[in-house]
């Protein structure tokens, strides 16, 4: 006979403000099976789970039935609370009186009953529950890092200092992802290229790092500990152990005016290019698409002049095999273009641009050499409007979520702007000045205090040409929303943050959750913030959200150091919770008649053949076999199967037939 | 028909849609308390037999939900559902059981809004449609004379 307790949980107020905890406590100490059924505050804290372990041991429970969060907060925390009773750790069942039902709904007698009936489905379901045991499976002690970028190469570097194998992928053909282009960072001005690409040169002479550069993900199988990723090797045309880096085909290139992508189009480059002066690798790649050879089938001028031959026309894409064990996804992200601005003229205005190229032409290295120049005529400009939020916190234009750079951004673009040019003239048309952060409000003060920056707080309705000038038009609503003009030789457009191009594909490959803007969705928003819902893979950086460069290494740290954790065991203990074919006494020996449909579903191959055999070793029956470690536990063969010979551990048909029947039906 | 609570089952996958409703719940979004939620794994795993028996049982509508195409945790199983789901579908439709009380959806982790939507467009529907008096007669029958195995 089951022994059941049931211990409902106050969350402070979160569930007792709406839920009449006590009530649901003592209508279910009247179901049969229930032995023993509190309420308590916070049934999470130590005292909490002490009464849970008192009770098991007092009681004798067999079942154990938390009423309070959502089990995907604290099902791990209860677990153990059994196990450290000395009961199997699957004979606990969480009620979501939180998230399903005190948070979402009225406080009314319906709440209260909705929560009794939470409670007693599981009451009754946990009855069916059976003790299992963990699966252990090895654990492969190499990452993958996706994306090159300051996460990606934090997360490598702290990785590999470790002691453990790194794989790094990058699809651009250098790594240093944005942080690369960026003049200087703020609050405190330093170069950004100064301090990131001795990171880069670093990663390159890690003895324990393996940089794949113009590489993507083609293909994830697997699971934690044990990946099998496939990536494929975009073709360079390049041998790169030949070639030196000298750069002479790149002179010689005819095809010289291909619009840079690191320099965000404001300067050209070749076919056969590197992306920049300080790349890693510091090879070139030939760019199929724009190459003369490659479009008009003539030209091989960069074979000719190389001087090692290390150029490779017939190369072709390669597919490699890695076995990897956990993943770190640092995918970064992208801003929305000019073009997506209609009211400021969807692009057509060359001397509208948008932040990423102001910081080229703010960097030394940039097209203009650090000095600021319209890109239409060249000219320094001598008024120059910055808009923060363009696109970003505005509904109207799907992106209501705060690009949270761009404040800070901004300030240093006026900084950087009237540290260049003395007489020039800076207005920034702001919402609210989000500067929280170490010295980061100092930093904005700084922009208006010291360095003149006017700041009006207003958006800006449109902006158009007349005379060779863009009139910007907005309000100033700090003055009684009084309409303004202004005349500017050129408008920044702080344009919003958005997920890097290929994020939905990539979570869709990688089966990890993203949200609707396709920024990967973190396991949970404050405890597992670098964590995915997918063991083994982890986020570092601005693809779960847009981040500034302190908080996306962080992250990356973060992520590094849940991959060591993770590491650091020889075997990982998984979720039994799968699948399995019943068995019985002979004749039967099961009642599987062998269709193997069950096979043709199997998202994982974790479905094969047995053969039962007699003494003499003459098969009298085959019947399927779930392979407890390639098995993850989805079902789908448990539904499919005709003969209902397959059930699967935690979700068995006992079990939520058992749901169903009990959570609409009185007891 | 006045005060008409109707009883509807929601079964969804534990990876988007239960997700989703709890992102409903730390969103503090409110909605209707007639639907409560069954975990499953994945909507792949949910066997169709379940529907009706929690039509046998007294639910008058059933929700079912779970990762959009393509986003599944398993890679597959939401596949597996929905052509299940369009074959039963049919079946049931020839059975002449009411196919409007049964809705199919994807709810992602992140549509916390569109979950509670999802329920209270539901729960209004039925409403609309009131108690499913029908199956529940003839299920009575069927469940009495078959009480000792009623529950596989």
């Amino acid at each position: 006979m089951a022994r059941i307790g049931v211990f409902i949980c106050h969350c402070g107020e979160n569930i007792s403000s709406t839920v009449d905890v006590v009530n649901v406590a003592d209508e279910i100490a009247k179901i049969p099976g229930v032995v023993h059924s509190v309420d308590y505050k916070y049934m999470c804290s130590d005292p909490g789970q002490t009464l849970i372990i008192e009770a098991i041991k007092e009681h004798k429970l067999t079942g154990v039935i938390v009423g309070a969060c959502s089990p995907r907060m604290h099902e791990g925390t209860f677990r153990k609370a059994l196990e450290v009773a000395g009961l199997n750790p699957y004979m606990c069942e969480m009620a979501n009186l939180r998230e399903h039902c005190s948070w979402v709904h009225e406080k009314s007698q319906k709440t209260t009953n909705k929560a009794y009936d939470l409670v007693k489905m599981l009451v009754e379901k946990v009855k069916h529950n059976e003790s299992l045991h963990s699966i252990k499976v090895p654990v492969t002690k190499t990452a993958l890092v996706i994306g090159g970028g300051v996460a990606g190469i934090q997360a490598s570097l702290d990785i590999a200092n470790a002691g453990h194998n790194v794989f790094l992928i990058e699809r651009e053909p250098s790594i240093g992802g944005h942080m690369s282009q960026l003049s200087e960072t703020f609050p405190t001005l330093d170069c950004s290229q100064c301090i990131l690409t001795p990171r880069m040169v670093e990663i390159a002479q890690h003895p324990n790092i393996t940089l794949y550069t113009y590489s993507e993900v083609e293909k994830v199988e697997g699971f934690i500990g044990n990946f099998k990723v496939t990536i494929r090797k975009k073709a360079k045309s390049l041998d790169e152990k030949a070639c030196t880096g000298c750069g002479l085909c790149i002179t010689k290139c005819p095809n010289k005016k291909i619009p840079n992508e690191f320099e965000q189009g404001l300067g050209n480059r070749t076919a056969i290019y590197v992306p920049f002066p300080q790349a890693v690798p510091n090879k070139p790649v030939i760019d199929k698409i724009n190459c003369t050879y490659y479009t008009k089938g003539k030209c091989k001028i960069c074979e000719k002049v190389c001087p090692t031959k290390a150029i490779r026309f017939d190369q072709e894409d390669e597919l490699v095999e890695l076995q990897i064990g956990a993943i770190v996804l640092a995918t970064g992200f992208d801003i929305k273009k000019t073009d997506f601005f209609p009211e400021y003229g969807y692009g057509k205005y060359k001397d509208i641009i948008d932040g990423l190229q102001f910081e080229r032409l703010a960097s030394a290295s940039g097209p203009t050499a650090g000095a600021i120049r319209r890109p239409s005529d060249g000219k320094e400009p001598k008024t120059i409007v910055f808009l923060a939020c363009a696109g970003s916190r505005d509904s109207a234009k799907g992106i209501p979520y705060c690009s949270k750079i761009c404040c800070m951004y901004t300030a240093k673009h006026a900084m950087l702007y009237q540290h260049k040019v003395h007489d020039g003239k800076a207005y920034i048309f702001y919402m609210d000045i989000r500067a929280a952060g170490k010295n980061y409000d100092e930093f904005t003060r700084r922009a208006i205090e010291e360095d003149g920056a006017n700041y009006i707080r207003g958006r800006v309705s449109r902006i158009y040409e007349r005379n060779g000038k863009l009139i910007v038009v907005g309000a100033d609503t700090l003055m009684g929303a009084v309409p303004v003009e202004i005349e500017a030789d050129m408008v920044v457009l702080a344009t919003a943050a958005i997920s890097s191009k290929g994020s939905e594909d990539l979570a869709q490959k990688l089966h990890v959750s993203y949200d609707q803007y396709h920024f990967f969705a973190e396991a949970h928003p404050k405890l597992k913030p670098v964590e995915t819902n997918t063991a083994g893979i982890m986020l570092a950086g601005a693809c779960q959200s847009p981040k500034d460069i302190p908080e996306s290494v962080s992250a990356a740290s973060g992520a590094a150091s849940k991959v060591i954790g993770l590491f650091s065991n020889s075997e990982l203990s998984r979720d039994p919770l799968i699948a399995y074919v019943n068995k019985s006494a002979p004749p039967i020996f099961s009642t599987c008649v062998g269709c193997f449909i069950c096979e043709s579903v199997c998202p994982y191959n974790a479905i094969g053949h047995e053969e039962i055999k007699d003494r003499d070793g003459v098969i009298i029956k085959t019947i399927a076999y779930i392979n407890p470690s390639l098995c993850q536990g989805c079902g789908t063969c448990v539904a499919i199967c005709r003969t209902k010979s397959i059930d699967i551990h935690g979700y068995s048909n006992k079990q939520v037939y058992t749901e169903v029947i009990s959570l609409l039906n009185d007891i | 028909m006045e005060n008409f609570e109707p009883k509807i089952v929601a079964f969804v996958c534990n990876w988007c849609t239960y997700a989703g409703a709890d992102l409903t719940g730390t969103s503090r979004i409110k909605y209707s308390a007639n639907v409560k939620i069954i975990r499953f794994p994945c909507t792949g795993r949910i066997d169709f037999m379940l529907l009706l028996k929690a039509f046998a049982n007294g639910a008058d509508g059933i929700m079912v939900s779970g990762c959009h195409p393509n986003d599944c945790h398993y890679t597959s199983g939401n596949f597996h559902a929905r052509r299940r789901w369009i074959v039963f579908r049919t079946l049931l439709d020839f059975l002449g059981i009411d196919t409007k009380r049964i809705v199919f959806s994807w709810v992602s982790a992140a549509e916390g809004v569109k979950w509670a939507e999802m329920v209270n467009n539901t729960v209004s529907e039925i409403i609309k449609l009131g108690p499913y008096k029908e199956y529940q007669e003839i299920a009575k029958e069927y469940l009495q004379n078959n009480e000792e195995d009623g529950n596989e």
